[in-house]
C-alpha cells in the first residue's frame, strides 16, 4: 500500500496538469460571463478582451427595467414546483402499486408506461399542444405544467425502488393492523428517499432548464418562464451583451446555487438513477 | 445508501429490474381491494390523456392535411412521400448525427477524467468535481448566450485566444459546417459532468485490490487503465453511449439558442427536431410535422437498435 501510494504521489503532477486544465474549461464561460455583464457594451465588444474599468451592477438592475424577468422567474419557480410535487406524490403511489400490489392487468399496464419511455416527446407533443389549446390553456401555468405532471420514467424509478425493499417490513405493518396506505406513507415511503431525492432533483432540472414544450405553449412575455424569455429575446434588448448576461446569470444562479450547496446529495441521486 | 445493490461496474444503480419477492402465502395479498386503482389511478389517467392517447393522434395526423381554418383531411401517404423527397429531411438526419458523434466523444473524455479523479489521495479532488458538474445544472439557453459572445468572430475571446498562437478564427457560429461543430462542443461541455459522476460510480465499484495486484505485477498505470478499468466499467460506457445518443438525437435547444432561427446558416444547421418544430408550429403544417416526428421515432430506434446489436458483439469480444 504504502509503495503504491509513493507511486501516486511521484506522479500526481500530469494529474493536476490534466484536471486544472478541464476545470478551468468548465468554468471560463461562466466567469466570462459574470465578467461581461459588468462590463459596458463597448468593453463587451472590444476586438481585445477588457476587463471592466468600472465594473458596474447596472446591468442587473437593467434587466429588471427592460425585461419582464420577475414574471418569467416566477413562472419558472411555478412550473417547477408543481411538476415536482406532482411527480413524487403519483409517481411514488403508482410506483408502489406496481412493484407491491397485485391486481388485474398489472403486468399489462406497467408494460404500457414503459413504452412512453421509448417514444420521442416529438412524437406526442403536437396532441399535447392541442389538449392544451383546447382547455385554453395556452399562455398559461397550467399549461406549460400540465403533461409534465406525469412522469412514466418517474413511475419506473420509483417502482424499482419499492421492489428492492424486503417484503418482510411491509408484512410486519400490515400484522400490526395498517392499511394498505398507512403501510405505503409510514413504512415503505420513508425508506426510499434516495429515489424520491433523485427523483426531484431531475425533475427540478428539467422543468427550469426545459425549452421546446414551453417555447410552443407560451408566447405572452409575462407568462413564459425564463428558459423560454432568453431564447426569443429580439431586437434591440438582444444585442446589450452586458445586459444578456446578467439576466443569464440571474436566470440560472437559484437552480445552480441551490445544486451547489445539495452537491453531495445531487451527485449520489444522479448517479442512483443513471438517466437524466 | 439504502438501495445498495449495485452490481460491480454498474453505473445505474437503480434497483435490478426483478420482480418483487412474492410472498409465500398468497392469502396475505388477495386483500387489496379498490386500493390499487387509488395508487395507480391519476397517474394513469395523465400517462392516458397526455402520452399514450397522444401517440395515436400523432400517427393519425401523419396522414392529414391541415388547412389553414383548422380543419384537416386525409391525404394518405402523401407527408411520407414529401418527407421522403425532401432533401432537408436527409441534410437534417445528417447534421444530427455529426452532432450526436461529437457529443459521444465526451463519454471516452469522461472516463480519463473520471479515473483521474477517482486516484486515491489526490489533492483537490472535491474542488475538481465540482468545477466539472457545474454545466451540467446550468441553463443551456442560458450559457449558450455567453458562448455566443465567446465565439463571435469580430469580439470573440476564442479569436482572439487562437490569434496569439497565430490561428486566424472565423464566424463559428455563422459560418456552414462549423456552426454545426460549435455547438456540437457546447454540447459535449454540457454533458460532460453527468458522464463523470456516472462513470464516477462506476469506478468506485472496481474493486481497488485488482489494481494492487497489477502493480506489484509491474503494470503500468497506463495498463492498468486499458487492462482493468476499461473491462471493469463496460456497462457503464455502454449504458452512457446509448443516454448520449438518445440526447444528442433530440438536438434543439442549443441549435435554437446559439444559431438562432434568423441566422442564415440554419438552413444548413437544422436538426431533426428542429426540422419537426419549424414545421409544426411556425410553419403551421401539423400533419407533416408529425410525420417528421414519426421518422424521428423510427430514427431513434434503429440507432439503438445497432447500438445494442454492437454491444452484444462488443461484449463477446472480451
Amino acid at each position: 500500500m504504502s509503495e503504491r501510494a509513493a507511486i501516486n504521489r511521484g506522479r500526481t503532477w500530469p494529474t493536476h496538469v490534466v484536471l486544472s486544465v478541464g476545470a478551468a474549461t468548465m468554468l471560463f464561460p461562466f466567469a466570462w460571463q459574470i465578467i461581461l455583464s459588468l462590463s459596458t457594451q463597448s468593453e463587451a465588444t472590444s476586438a481585445t478582451p477588457t476587463f471592466p474599468a468600472a465594473p458596474t451592477l447596472d446591468n442587473y438592475a437593467l434587466v429588471f427595467e427592460r425585461l419582464p424577468f420577475v414574471s418569467q422567474f416566477w413562472v419558472s419557480v411555478l412550473i417547477t414546483v408543481l411538476r415536482t410535487a406532482a411527480q413524487l406524490v403519483l409517481c411514488s403511489m403508482a410506483g408502489y402499486a406496481f412493484a407491491r400490489m397485485r391486481f388485474r392487468g398489472r403486468d399489462a399496464l406497467l408494460a404500457v408506461t414503459l413504452s412512453v419511455l421509448m417514444v420521442p416527446s416529438q412524437v406526442y407533443l403536437i396532441p399535447q399542444y392541442e389538449i392544451v389549446e383546447s382547455m385554453q390553456w395556452l399562455n398559461t401555468v397550467q399549461g406549460v405544467v400540465a403533461p409534465g405532471l406525469f412522469s412514466a420514467f418517474g413511475t419506473f424509478l420509483m417502482r424499482q425502488f419499492f421492489a428492492s425493499l424486503p417484503i418482510e417490513l411491509e408484512e410486519a405493518a400490515r400484522l400490526d393492523g395498517c392499511n394498505p396506505f398507512q403501510v405505503f406513507w409510514r413504512v415503505m415511503l420513508p425508506l426510499t428517499r434516495p429515489g424520491l431525492v433523485a427523483l426531484a432533483i431531475i425533475t427540478v432540472l428539467w422543468s427550469w432548464n426545459d425549452l421546446l414544450w414551453p417555447l410552443v405553449v407560451t408566447t405572452d412575455g409575462t407568462k413564459m418562464p425564463l428558459a423560454v424569455g432568453l431564447a426569443t429575446l429580439q431586437g434591440e434588448r438582444s444585442t446589450q451583451i452586458p445586459l444578456v448576461m446578467a439576466a443569464s446569470l440571474m436566470a440560472m444562479a437559484p437552480i445552480l446555487i441551490l445544486f451547489i450547496t445539495l452537491q453531495r446529495r445531487v451527485i449520489e441521486g444522479i448517479a442512483h438513477t443513471g438517466i437524466k | 445508501m439504502t438501495a445498495s445493490t449495485t452490481a460491480p461496474g454498474a453505473g445505474i444503480a437503480i434497483p435490478a429490474p426483478g420482480r418483487p419477492a412474492r410472498p409465500r402465502r398468497k392469502k396475505a395479498h388477495t386483500g387489496h381491494g379498490a386500493w390499487p386503482l387509488l395508487f395507480v389511478g391519476p397517474l394513469a389517467f395523465g400517462i392516458a390523456v397526455f402520452y399514450l392517447w397522444p401517440i395515436v393522434r400523432t400517427a393519425y395526423f401523419s396522414f392529414t392535411e391541415w388547412g389553414v381554418f383548422g380543419g384537416s383531411t386525409w391525404v394518405g401517404l402523401e407527408n411520407y412521400q414529401r418527407l421522403l423527397a425532401d432533401p432537408e429531411l436527409g441534410r437534417a438526419a445528417l447534421n444530427t448525427l455529426i452532432y450526436t458523434g461529437v457529443v459521444v466523444l465526451g463519454v471516452p473524455i469522461g472516463l480519463v477524467l473520471a479515473a483521474l479523479l477517482n486516484r486515491p489521495g489526490l489533492r483537490g479532488a472535491t474542488l475538481y468535481r465540482t468545477l466539472f458538474f457545474l454545466p451540467y445544472v446550468a441553463m443551456p439557453v442560458a450559457v449558450a448566450q455567453v458562448w455566443k459572445i465567446i465565439y463571435n468572430g469580430d469580439y470573440g475571446v476564442l479569436n482572439w485566444a487562437l490569434g496569439l498562437i497565430g490561428i486566424e478564427g472565423t464566424y463559428w457560429v455563422s459560418t456552414p459546417g462549423w456552426s454545426l461543430i460549435a455547438t456540437a462542443v457546447l454540447g459535449l461541455w454540457l454533458s460532460l459532468g453527468f458522464n463523470i459522476i456516472i462513470l464516477s460510480a462506476a469506478l468506485r465499484n472496481v474493486p481497488r485490490d485488482l489494481y494492487e495486484a497489477a502493480a506489484l505485477d509491474g503494470a503500468s498505470p497506463m495498463r492498468q487503465f486499458r487492462s482493468i478499468t476499461i473491462p471493469m466499467v463496460g456497462r457503464s460506457v455502454f449504458f452512457l453511449t446509448v443516454v448520449t445518443v438518445i440526447a444528442g438525437l433530440q438536438l434543439f435547444d442549443l441549435l435554437y439558442t446559439l444559431v438562432g432561427t434568423a441566422n442564415p446558416v440554419m438552413r444548413d444547421t437544422k436538426s431533426l427536431v428542429y426540422l419537426f418544430w419549424e414545421a409544426s408550429f411556425p410553419d403551421n403544417e401539423k400533419g407533416y410535422g408529425a410525420a417528421i416526428a414519426i421518422a424521428i421515432l423510427v430514427i431513434t430506434a434503429c440507432v439503438t437498435a445497432v447500438q445494442f446489436l454492437l454491444q452484444r458483439k462488443w461484449v463477446h469480444d472480451v
